[in-house]
């Protein structure tokens, strides 16, 4: 069950009157290594659940400065630091968080922002539980990484006060070169790549779809989860160290990748188009009115401003019981969305158990909090539509049926993989069904690109330095991976970055 | 920025828009459709087929009829205006080979625009094309100069007789199923439910039909899912499989049902801007 709910208030007082002792335990010398293991975890103050489920604005409200050097003075600084090989681009968290301890805010996001561009980002969305603090120390002492340093959330809040204090440094570009790089996908692997190569002088044009930039971080992630005016900052600055955004550009459409790299004379091109291609559950039923992918149901609300009824011209669906089947944070952020959008009740229903869902802990109790119903090892076979003589109603979604699991012998993803149970069909009443199992690869680029090879599942086969089968053409992110993280997306656009500015330096 | 280059009206609630789009015109071939958005902010997307193309000059045609509040904002804007955003060419281009017999291509109501182009296309492959407009009456006509221009026949059709033959496009599309000739290949593209009758026509003499479908979208480049169609029993995805189908495989019924999903809000927010519209006509003219 969700831990009780407490206050923001509460924990900002709790957090000073806790600081306060420490501050003069630290200056009359009495600071002990004990004292260090007995100060308290800090807890994100969040909204209160009741509210915040009917509103869009941020749930986690970050720490306040006494919160955060209280958290960053439980870090033991430990000499092999465990955290920073759980990190995907190995950020120096010991290092940054030895800044907060003393007070250095703006010293320790530039020691994170040495290796991670987007930490206002990450701190929000990354599964610290699985990376960083899954190898803390101290969450080991506790037998479990939520007990961990909150390695994220002072990521976060040291993000979030260097640019809500205007502290923000521009990065030192080299001069011009005169190369052209084009990036194809303005998400966390394109920015990151775009960061990168600016800053090495080359010339960078950010290719994207969509009539805004930002990709997954804008039309997937919720303003609830990651604001989007943070996103709309990062790519502001880029846009000041001389990148170029091209909108409403398909590439492989509007010009293929053949033709920038000829006609448009670009010397490079990374593609970081993502996971764009929804999976649906193969059932009878699944095309009935009330069935959306959870890309479709988050981009109404996220990108197209649905939930802003007077002035947005995109709907979304009205359904007062919502089912969710998927157990990602995708899923919890379908569900929490279909609350914000005047849901009574939403459940999700997943066919594995708490234990095997990959969603982040924070965003499973978040949604508990919030009223979100889970249904474990159950599974939809099919969707159930109303059949009436009434066009207005005729195909609308009425309920699931569903089947009943129990967890068998680990799969070949190490997780114990769900049996059917026989016999056990049921029906689950609802009037809309989001599904959020996950997204297949977008086979447009690479059915229009000559020599650009991809596996089976359609991911681009890259080397260890993110270089594709075709020339001048690296790629990364969820294109390669399949559906990953932030970060994950982040690293390989690092390295690709690394590989592009070696190659173009030739 | 997308700069309305000129406006027509072409019939009640018709439009014609040419749009300054050079990288979309350079690329674009018979059967794609762009999506567009009239704000940014909290515009909606929707797809629209290009009528026309020009690459050397820079421009793509579109022709639509304001029946939603984003067809409606549309129609109020005027050539030298400018769409905040329009992606495209998008979707698979029609396949256009040269065939034995004559190809018939059907397009009612503003459907018959997106045909102009492939007539446009098939008669460049060599083919004989004979062309069946449909519409309910004489002045919801559209493109009929310009397809007799380009096609080998063109045949009117009205519900109520004020143009052409009366009656519905399946009548001379069955007589043609039945002549000597009968069609290599028929094309239709209109409203749903048009098009659902002429593949039924076609589907007892077994001449390959071939449909373009126009469903709801929000990217267009195939993740959201939102245009999903059911084909011969499987998921398709119009924006990346399609748009267009074999139309004996295509299941109409779900496909009208799911374009019906939003109807309600949809009509909501039409009237709204309508009357929104009205009441700045009025201010306006007090004020003068």
């Amino acid at each position: 069950m969700a831990e009780q709910y407490i206050s923001a208030i509460e924990l900002e007082n709790k957090a000073a009157k806790e600081y306060e002792e420490l501050r003069a335990k630290i200056n009359d010398g009495s600071f002990s290594p004990k004292d260090r293991m007995a100060i308290p975890q800090q807890n994100m103050p969040t909204g209160e659940p009741a509210k915040r489920a009917r509103e869009m604005s941020e749930v986690s409200l970050g720490y306040t400065k006494e919160m955060a050097v209280l958290e960053a003075s439980r870090c033991l600084q430990c000499k092999n630091q465990p955290c920073v090989n759980g990190c995907p681009v190995n950020v120096q968290i010991p290092q940054f968080i030895a800044q907060i301890q003393k007070g250095d805010f703006k010293a320790a996001v530039d020691i994170i922002k040495e290796t991670n561009l987007l930490p206002a980002i990450c701190g929000r969305v990354c599964p610290q539980e699985k990376q960083c603090q899954g190898q803390c120390t101290v969450g080991k002492t506790y037998k479990s990484a939520e007990h961990a340093v909150s390695i994220g959330r002072l990521e976060r809040f040291v993000a979030d006060w260097e640019r809500e204090n205007n502290k923000v440094t521009m990065p030192v570009i080299a001069a011009a070169t005169g190369k052209k790089v084009a990036v194809i996908g303005s998400g966390p692997a394109g920015l990151t790549v775009a960061a990168d190569c600016a800053r090495a002088g080359h010339a960078v044009t950010v290719f994207e779809a969509f009539h805004k930039a930002g990709g997954v971080m804008l039309y997937g992630i919720p303003e609830f989860r990651l604001p989007k005016a943070i996103v709309a900052d990062e790519v502001e600055n880029l846009k000041k160290i001389g990148v170029r955004f091209e909108t409403n550009f398909l590439v492989g459409r509007t010009d293929t990748l053949d033709q920038l790299l000829t006609e448009k004379g670009f010397d490079a091109a990374f593609v970081g188009t993502g996971a764009g291609l929804p999976k649906f559950l193969n059932i009878p039923g699944e095309n009935l009115i009330g069935v959306f992918s959870a890309n479709e149901y988050l981009s109404r609300a996220n990108l197209m401003k649905a939930y802003i009824k007077d002035k947005a011209d995109t709907p979304y669906y009205e359904a007062k019981n919502v089912i969710v089947t998927g157990g990602g944070n995708v899923a919890m952020d379908a569900a929490r969305m279909a609350l914000r959008l005047g849901a009574e009740h939403v459940t999700v229903v997943y066919r594995r158990t708490r234990d095997e869902m990959p969603a982040r802990k924070e965003e499973v109790g978040h949604a508990e909090e919030e009223g979100v119903e889970f249904r474990f090892l159950e599974n939809p076979i099919e969707v159930i539509g109303i059949q009436s003589d009434d066009r207005a109603v005729n195909g609308r979604v009425r309920g699931i049926k569903a089947l009943s699991y129990k967890l068998g012998e680990p799969d070949a993803s190490g997780r114990r993989s769900p049996v059917a149970i026989p016999g056990s069909e049921h029906e689950i009443a609802c009037d809309a069904l989001i599904v959020a199992l996950g997204n297949g690869s977008n086979p447009l680029l690479v059915r229009t690109t000559e020599g650009l090879n991809a596996d089976t599942k359609g991911h681009i086969t890259v080397d260890e330095k993110q270089a594709t089968s075709k020339a001048k053409v690296w790629a990364g992110g969820d294109i390669v991976l399949g559906a990953a993280t932030v970060i994950l997306a982040m690293g390989e656009g690092r390295k690709a970055a690394a590989s592009i500015n070696e190659y173009l330096t030739k | 920025m997308f700069k309305i280059l000129e406006k027509k009206q072409l019939s009640a609630d018709v439009f014609y828009m040419k749009l300054e789009a050079p990288e979309i015109a350079r690329n674009r071939k018979a059967g794609q459709f762009i999506i567009v958005q009239v704000d940014i902010d909290y515009g909606e997307r929707i797809p629209l087929t290009i009528a026309d193309a020009d690459a050397a000059e820079g421009w793509i045609a579109i022709v639509f009829q304001a029946v939603g509040a984003t067809t409606f904002k549309l129609s109020q804007k005027t050539a030298g205006d400018e769409l905040e955003a329009v992606l495209g060419p998008l979707g698979n281009p029609s396949v256009i080979e040269k065939k034995n017999a004559p190809v018939v291509v059907v397009g009612g109501g503003i459907g018959v625009a997106p045909c102009y182009p492939i007539v446009q296309a098939l008669k460049d492959a060599g083919n004989k094309v004979i062309v069946i407009i449909g519409a309910r009456n004489k002045d919801l006509l559209i493109f009929v100069d310009e397809m007799k221009k380009i096609a080998d026949e063109v045949i009117i059709m009205t519900d109520d007789g004020s143009a052409g033959q009366k009656g519905l496009v399946t009548i001379p599309l069955e007589e043609l199923c039945k002549s000597q000739t009968p069609p290599a290949e028929v094309i239709a593209i209109g409203p749903p439910v048009m098009m659902k009758f002429a593949c039924k026509t076609t589907e007892p003499y077994n001449i390959p039909t071939t449909v373009s479908l126009n469903t709801i979208m929000i990217d267009g480049t195939g993740m959201c899912g939102g245009c999903r169609v059911t084909i011969g029993g499987e998921t398709k995805f119009v924006c990346v499989d399609g748009p267009d189908f074999d139309g004996h495989k295509v299941n109409w019924d779900n496909m009208m049902m799911r374009m019906g999903s939003f109807k309600s809000r949809e009509q909501e927010e039409f009237h709204k801007c309508k009357l929104q519209a009205q009441v700045e006509k009025l201010a306006s003219q007090q004020q003068e």
